[in-house]
């Protein structure tokens, strides 16, 4: 990742194409203030969100990871945000066996209409992080 | 159990099968191997004993024949898990099962006896071995050097088989201890389990004994451990490597792993490979109610949904 000012934190999110990547546009669109520490990533539905792209983020240097997606029964594909549930949950009650602190790593649903509850999560979330400090202390991951 | 009885039952067997995996004895008098009995003078080779500590069933699924399999009751686990995932053809496999007294860790016996050849292993009738080597015999209880699967066993007798070789046994474990071991270590620090893994997984050496001995891990070539494309993990030798290697092959056991133990078993390092699976696997079963390779009827949880999840409440931040 890209040189960054020391005092911002590197947060992943995984949103869906269809409603939360919608939803952070209405966000954009009604200029509301967001924090920037979060790089979003688009992919096509939050079932296409593996497990393993949370770990290998946060092990490879990230300090938080959001996975948003659609609502529960709001699925584009129609049940892609039911199987993501499951997944997400699970890696969610790992993480703490592995020594990571579970609140680094959240998911939620936003529909693309819902720009302020964007707003809102991103905030909570930085904030969140931000309180959590960076989770790789000293060196720099290595790549 | 009799032996003679299961040879009768695989000389049998073989009549309608390609081919009778069993046990027979290996480079020494500690080592079991697995014995690929086709024509019926080989049935002699077979051998039972707690040192019969390989899981068979991993050979099914790359098995295009008609085959016959002796499977403890751990070992049957994985067959029923096969069954819901449609691996193999049921119709195909002729098990053979057989109720386990508890099986043996040849690590456990090599730590007690320094690592000395061993001459001769006896089982006592009063779940006693002697273990006879250059300096002398070793007597243990066969409690003492038990894997820690058969502490925890639920499932002595196969919970799948076409034959028995022996009266079915219950278990005498209590199921709420099943999960005590990752709930007290999931109570210490997350510090605490930050160091515990980086000094485990740290002196992992990538050799993939673990993928390989998997029963579950059928990917073969397309290993994502592997492939360059996805290119998951690089050919450097680093924790944060090591590590996610771990993850890959625990994450993509989430909720199939049958905990036979075979990946701590090969793992030269000594490193706790199954905990991980364990403490995935408790959270299935406190989630979803579901405990993998019990009934063939059932659906590994990761592999289907619920509109409505019972268990899973949403996060709030």
């Amino acid at each position: 990742m890209s040189e960054v000012d020391p005092k911002e934190l590197r947060i992943v999110g995984f949103l869906c194409n269809w409603c939360s990547y919608g939803g952070a546009d209405t966000a954009g669109v009604s200029r509301f203030k967001q924090p920037t520490d979060l790089r979003i990533i688009r992919v096509p539905c939050s079932g296409r969100v593996d497990p393993l792209f949370i770990i290998k983020a946060l092990i490879n240097g990230a300090d938080g990871v959001l996975v948003s997606g659609c609502h529960p029964r709001d699925c584009h594909y129609s049940d892609g945000n039911f199987y993501a549930r499951r997944r997400l949950e699970m890696l969610k009650r790992l993480l703490p066996f592995l020594g990571i602190d579970d609140k680094r790593f959240h998911y939620t649903w936003i529909s693309a209409s819902e720009g302020q509850r964007w707003q809102k999560t991103v905030t909570d979330f930085t904030s969140q992080i931000h309180r959590l400090g960076p989770l790789h202390s000293g060196k720099e991951a290595q790549p | 159990m009799s032996l003679d009885k299961l040879k009768q039952i695989i000389t049998d067997v073989l009549k309608d099968v390609d081919v009778v995996i069993g046990y027979k004895q290996g480079f020494d008098a500690l080592h079991a191997t697995p014995c690929f009995v086709t024509k019926p003078e080989q049935v002699d080779e077979i051998i039972w004993s707690p040192l019969c500590v390989q899981n068979l069933a991993g050979y099914l699924t790359s098995l295009k024949k008609k085959v016959g399999i002796v499977v403890k009751g751990c070992d049957s686990r994985t067959i029923v898990q096969y069954m819901q995932e449609g691996l193999i053809d049921r119709n195909k496999v002729v098990v053979i099962g057989i109720p386990c007294t508890g099986i043996l860790s040849v690590k456990k016996v090599l730590e007690k006896v320094k690592h000395e050849p061993v001459e001769e292993v006896t089982f006592g009738n009063d779940g006693t071995v002697i273990v006879k080597t250059p300096s002398g015999d070793t007597k243990m209880a066969l409690s003492e050097v038990a894997p820690d699967k058969c502490e925890t066993c639920l499932y002595p007798t196969p919970v799948v088989y076409d034959h028995l070789a022996d009266e079915p046994i219950a278990s005498t474990k209590d199921p709420q201890n099943v999960f005590k071991d990752v709930e007290e270590f999931n109570k210490k620090s997350l510090e605490e389990k930050k160091k515990y893994w980086e000094k485990e997984f740290d002196r992992c050496i990538r050799c993939y004994a673990c993928r390989n001995a998997c029963p579950m891990c059928v990917c073969q070539d397309s290993c994502i451990a592997e492939t360059r494309d996805p290119h998951w993990i690089s050919q450097r030798s680093n924790l944060t490597e090591k590590m996610m290697f771990h993850m890959i092959h625990a994450l993509h056991l989430a909720g199939r792993c049958v905990e036979c133990g075979e990946c701590e078993r090969v793992c030269p390092m000594g490193i706790p490979v199954n905990k991980l699976k364990k403490k995935i696997n408790s959270d299935m079963k406190a989630l979803f109610g579901y405990e993998p390779g019990v009934k063939p009827e059932d659906k590994p949880p990761m592999l289907t949904f619920s509109v409505e999840e019972k268990n899973i409440e949403e996060h709030k931040l």
